[in-house]
């Protein structure tokens, strides 16, 4: 009757082992829909590791270089050390291009995961109370994720991300009234900038935005376990006061390292077959250069579509710009977004009048205004960001670009209002055939005890548990 | 519901009549091309004349001489175009090969297409034209085994990418699409910096000389098969088809295993 | 077993644990963990996975130590990598689904707030401030200390840039005299500009790596401008010279638009490839398309007694992305 020996040794020293039977029995919801913030996890911890890895062999500076090295498109090309940094360990390092890749797949696949678990948790009302802080952390989450990314592939100084950056000038300028200081301050002289600019760059992409979002992630997770999952309603043990699922261990931890090791699986693999950012193909970054078809990643689009659609007006009282036409695009919109999104739980509140405690989720038709108001701002937000792969579709469908653009125009207003409407009655119509249906349970139910209650010439089957 | 029904049908009008404007267009012309029945009987220059007189003259005029103000024509086409007096075998061998020309109507985009005219049928045409006027400049031979790659990626990028896209994808410039240059052949891409056709900028030698334009050739014909060291070069494009590949290969699978490890277990 | 496959029992036994404990003879005391029936093909199934795991963790070990650089090798390390994660991660799954004890917990979820605690908590921190007698005034001050003390902190942030002092943003390296020179730092010979295409162009002596120094050139037709009254000798010859930042978001503006043939194809005009604003160069660089909200700023242009290019001034007005102070002044 020996405890095992490692138990032994941890308990000793740190008096663990009630914690750790306490975490053992910790119960988890069993639907699958609840990993999918821990893919965004595990994409983290593979960002982590990689980009440590990257950090060890890239040159965050812009001190300017000529390259005479294996790609021959750049020999006797001008660049900054940066990029020349990231050629060699493309071309030169053995496993530098899969770190690399790997690396920029994770921070796209961070960024998806986080939006379908976002998902997840809004259309079942997860963020309400005693969850509130828990969804805000998540969304600061998001945001920070968002300029870490930006961020982190701005550093390679290639043609394609050193346009996004003079976006990121040309946007910080817009802010009205203070929006030439607030650019001038963060390049440090009129863009391209200063020379730190670069190493700042890097040093927040390495340090101080990992940390915060370490921090806020650590947040996260605790007041997870601290007020325990929600969960589905799929039988009548689960309530308000009782969680039903699997226990951490052990039926939950090979759950959990499975999928981190299938989320790494897909990472890697991807790192090494498919690529991504071949920035030796885009060239080092030049003032008086462009190239078309530039692109934000992913995670951005949503913002170059809102930058495109804006019709062309400052808005000026005499000669005083006070709003620059990137700022309705780049700094109102997302700003709408990030705080009707933090907000969302108040608002609900406010327009619902529920502020009990939940523990129990809803399914998405069980609550048709949100579910609505969800989905249309999805189909705002996702038609924004398809406009900005208009000339894209210009280029594979023939479609015109400014055909298209007034398209968008046009629809990214209406076709919320009717996503409103319509999922709005689909909710209430699937709400109505489930009360429906649960009569007739209900009805056959009392028939068939009806049934057993009559005197019977022959023995009445038993009645079916249903 | 007929209130739902009404819904979804003035739904549906408004979504065509958004979708409408932007549709694509047809640029080859609908009758396809005029040819003399006796072709096989012709010589070249007969024979260029008469596909020229058959095809090109609604829009170029009689001689090449070009039409400023439209005019009635072949087809229902009201003819426009651009003299073609002095525009030598470069521009006609150009036009002819990539199947720019015919336009089907004089303001639409010439793009590539299935080549109609055989082979003898364009030397012909490409005769006639070159012989309008004298001393037009020849079908270029360019040297992209001369050239260099560096030099080429640096002046195309500076020249065209910011049409062409820097590996050559095609793109957007208001009013114009811009074409990919896969397809693209050595001449071609010679010819077409020397004429500028539609709306794109003519590139003289005193702007980019002959051995700058082998370097730009060299460069484009990399662009063909570009040097995609990671693996799968889903287009070349950047953060757009990556951006699927995210949500739809790595989204879709992790989900996938989500649903896996998420089913119930039984006992 | 050999001492590695023992190591590795050893190590699989310590995460998971499966010793159970024995009474004084040898009955089993009360369960904690559900029972669950054996099952070797399971087991045979992970133990082949974690196998081929390994295997594929050596093989990307060996693909390495054989990489000479000659070949590009990024798909196998990816592959071998990616393929031992795989396996891990199906051995990890099938080990849950069929191996691990299915059990159902029931577990209450915690109090929804503890008042009791609460109202003591609050008890102390009233209790511990009883003794003072102008608790408002002393809360004041330390946080006019604190308050203080944050916004000294932040002040060095100061330093990264010229948060107070704009006028920079005006500053171009062009003045009257200033030569027009190519990327190489040639001159620029008015004869050399031709129609129907364009030219990058840079100050001479000066960097080319700032927002003010790139210009782009085009020539057009004289008597197609339409420029305004005091611009009428800004482009000699119909020479025209344009900031080649985009007065949008500052992307290089690196699309000219020049027809063949005017009267079936779009006018000249000049477009930036982020957002596709596009500008008219015949008109003083005016807005056509896009979402600029100001024209491009164009520098005069004067042609010297050797037919060179130099600038006849600074631009109309600031080059760059708008700002609150950008239709302020002209550049210096």
């Amino acid at each position: 009757m020996s405890p095992n020996p490692a138990v032994r040794f941890i308990d000793e020293r740190t008096g663990a082992a009630p914690l750790m039977r306490k975490v053992m029995r910790y119960v988890f919801p069993e639907h699958g829909s609840f990993l999918l913030g821990e893919i965004a996890l595990y994409a983290f911890l593979v960002l982590i590791a990689t980009g440590i890895y990257l950090a060890l062999f890239f040159d965050p500076s812009l001190a300017e270089t000529t390259y005479d090295g294996t790609y021959a498109p750049l020999r006797g090309l001008r660049m900054s050390a940066a990029y020349q940094s990231a050629i060699d360990l493309s071309f030169d390092d053995r496993t530098g291009l899969l770190m690399r890749q790997t690396h920029h797949w994770a921070a796209d696949v961070f960024l998806v995961s986080i939006v379908l678990h976002l998902m997840r948790v809004f259309f079942t009302g997860a963020f309400r109370r005693p969850r509130v802080l828990t969804w805000t952390l998540g969304v600061a989450m998001l945001f920070a994720s968002l300029l870490e990314g930006y961020l982190g592939y701005s550093v390679v100084d290639d043609l394609l991300s050193g346009m996004g950056l003079a976006i990121g000038y040309g946007v910080a300028e817009s802010v009205p009234l203070v929006g030439g200081n607030l650019a001038l301050g963060l390049w440090g002289a009129p863009f391209p900038g200063d020379q730190a600019f670069e190493s700042r760059m890097f040093i927040a992409h390495v340090l101080v935005m990992p940390g915060l979002i370490g921090a806020l992630l650590t947040g996260h997770l605790a007041l997870i376990a601290a007020r325990h999952h929600t969960q589905f309603r799929r039988s009548p043990r689960q309530t308000e006061r009782k969680l039903l699922g699997l226990p951490t261990f052990p039926a939950q931890t090979p759950r959990s390292l499975g999928l981190l090791f299938a989320t790494a699986a897909v990472l890697f693999a991807l790192g090494g077959l498919v690529q991504v950012n071949p920035v030796w193909l885009w060239g080092p970054f030049e003032l008086a250069q462009g190239t078309n078809g530039a692109q934000p990643d992913w995670y951005l689009g949503w913002l170059i579509g809102a930058l495109r659609l804006m019709p062309g007006f400052d808005v000026t009282i005499g000669d005083y710009t006070l709003v620059a036409n990137p700022f309705w695009g780049g700094i109102l919109f997302p700003t709408i977004v990030m705080f009707t999104m933090l907000l969302w739980p108040w608002i609900e509140r406010r327009a619902t009048g529920d502020r009990a405690v939940h523990n129990l989720l809803d399914r998405p038709r069980d609550a048709p205004g949100r579910t609505a108001f969800g989905v249309a701002f999805f189909v705002w937000v996702v038609l924004i960001f398809l406009a900005g792969s208009a000339d894209r579709v210009y280029v594979f469908f023939d479609l015109s670009y400014d055909g298209q653009i007034w398209f968008y125009r046009v629809l990214v207003w209406i076709a919320p209002v009717a996503a409103f409407l319509v999922t709005r009655r689909i909710c209430r119509e699937l709400q109505r055939s489930d009360a429906i249906q649960a009569e007739r349970e209900r009805a056959e139910r009392e028939a068939e005890q009806a049934l057993v209650v009559k005197p019977p010439p022959a023995p009445a089957p038993a009645p079916k548990a249903s | 519901m007929s209130s739902s029904r009404a819904f979804a049908r003035a739904a549906l009008a408004a979504l065509v009549a958004l979708v409408v404007p932007v549709a694509p267009s047809q640029a080859q012309p609908s009758i396809g091309i005029v040819r003399p029945g006796d072709s096989a009987s012709l010589s070249s220059a007969q024979l260029g004349a008469e596909l020229f007189a058959g095809n090109c003259m609604t829009c170029h005029g009689v001689d090449g001489r070009g039409v400023r103000v439209p005019r009635p024509g072949v087809g229902d086409v009201r003819g426009q175009g651009p003299s073609l007096r002095g525009v030598g075998a470069l521009a006609p061998d150009f036009y002819l090969r990539t199947g720019y020309m015919p336009l089907g109507e004089p303001d639409e985009q010439p793009k590539r297409h299935r080549v109609l005219l055989s082979e003898r049928e364009i030397r012909a045409l490409v005769a006639y034209v070159d012989g309008l006027r004298p001393d037009g400049p020849p079908i270029p031979t360019p040297h992209p085994e001369r050239g260099s790659l560096s030099e080429g990626l640096q002046a195309f990028t500076q020249h065209c990418a910011g049409c062409h896209q820097v590996v050559g994808e095609g793109g957007v410039v208001t009013g114009a699409r811009v074409p990919p240059l896969r397809n693209a052949t050595a001449t071609q891409i010679a010819e077409a910096v020397r004429i500028g056709p539609y709306v794109m900028p003519r590139f003289p030698r005193s702007q980019i000389s002959d051995r700058e334009l082998d370097s730009i050739v060299r460069y484009v014909l990399l662009t063909h098969h570009p040097v995609d060291r990671g693996g799968w070069g889903i287009g070349n494009l950047g953060p757009f088809p990556e951006g699927i590949v995210a949500w739809l290969l790595a989204g879709g699978l992790l989900v996938g295993v989500c649903v896996v490890i998420g089913r119930r277990v039984r006992g | 077993m050999s001492r590695l496959w023992g190591w590795l029992l050893a190590g699989l036994v310590l995460v998971f644990g499966w010793w159970r404990r024995r009474g004084p003879e040898g009955e089993e005391p009360e369960r904690l963990v559900a029972r669950t029936s054996p099952d070797r093909r399971a087991e045979n199934a992970v133990i082949a996975l974690f196998g081929l795991a390994a295997l594929a963790a050596v093989a990307f070990m060996i693909v390495y130590a054989l990489d000479d650089g000659s070949r590009d090798r990024t798909q196998l390390y990816g592959l071998t990598f990616g393929a031992c994660l795989a396996l891990i991660a199906a051995a990890l799954i099938v080990l849950g689904r069929r191996l691990m004890p299915y059990e159902e917990f029931e577990e209450d979820y915690p109090e929804p707030e503890h008042p009791d605690e609460q109202e003591a908590v609050s008890q102390i921190i009233r209790e511990s401030g009883s003794g003072l007698t102008r608790k408002r005034l002393l809360l004041t001050a330390g946080g006019a200390a604190g308050g203080a003390l944050g916004l000294a902190a932040l002040t060095p942030v100061l330093s990264l840039g010229p948060w107070l002092q704009t006028d920079s943003l005006y500053d171009t390296p062009w003045q009257a005299g200033r030569r027009l020179v190519d990327e190489h730092g040639a001159p620029l010979h008015a004869d050399a500009i031709e129609r129907e295409t364009f030219y990058t162009a840079f100050p001479e002596d000066a960097s080319q790596d700032e927002i003010g120094a790139p210009v782009v050139l085009v020539r057009l037709d004289p008597r197609a401008l339409r420029l305004p009254p005091e611009r009428a000798l800004w482009a000699p010859r119909g020479i025209l010279a344009y900031s080649k930042i985009c007065t949008h978001a500052g992307c290089a503006i690196a699309l000219y638009r020049s027809p063949l043939f005017e009267p079936t194809a779009p006018q000249p005009a000049l477009v930036c490839p982020c957002h596709y604003s596009t500008f008219d160069p015949a008109d003083g660089g005016s807005v056509l398309f896009g979402p600029a909200g100001r024209a491009l700023p164009q520098l005069p242009l004067r042609i010297d007694a050797r037919g060179e290019l130099r600038a006849a001034g600074n631009f109309s007005g600031p080059v760059g992305p708008s700002w609150q102070g950008v239709r302020g002044e002209r550049p210096t």
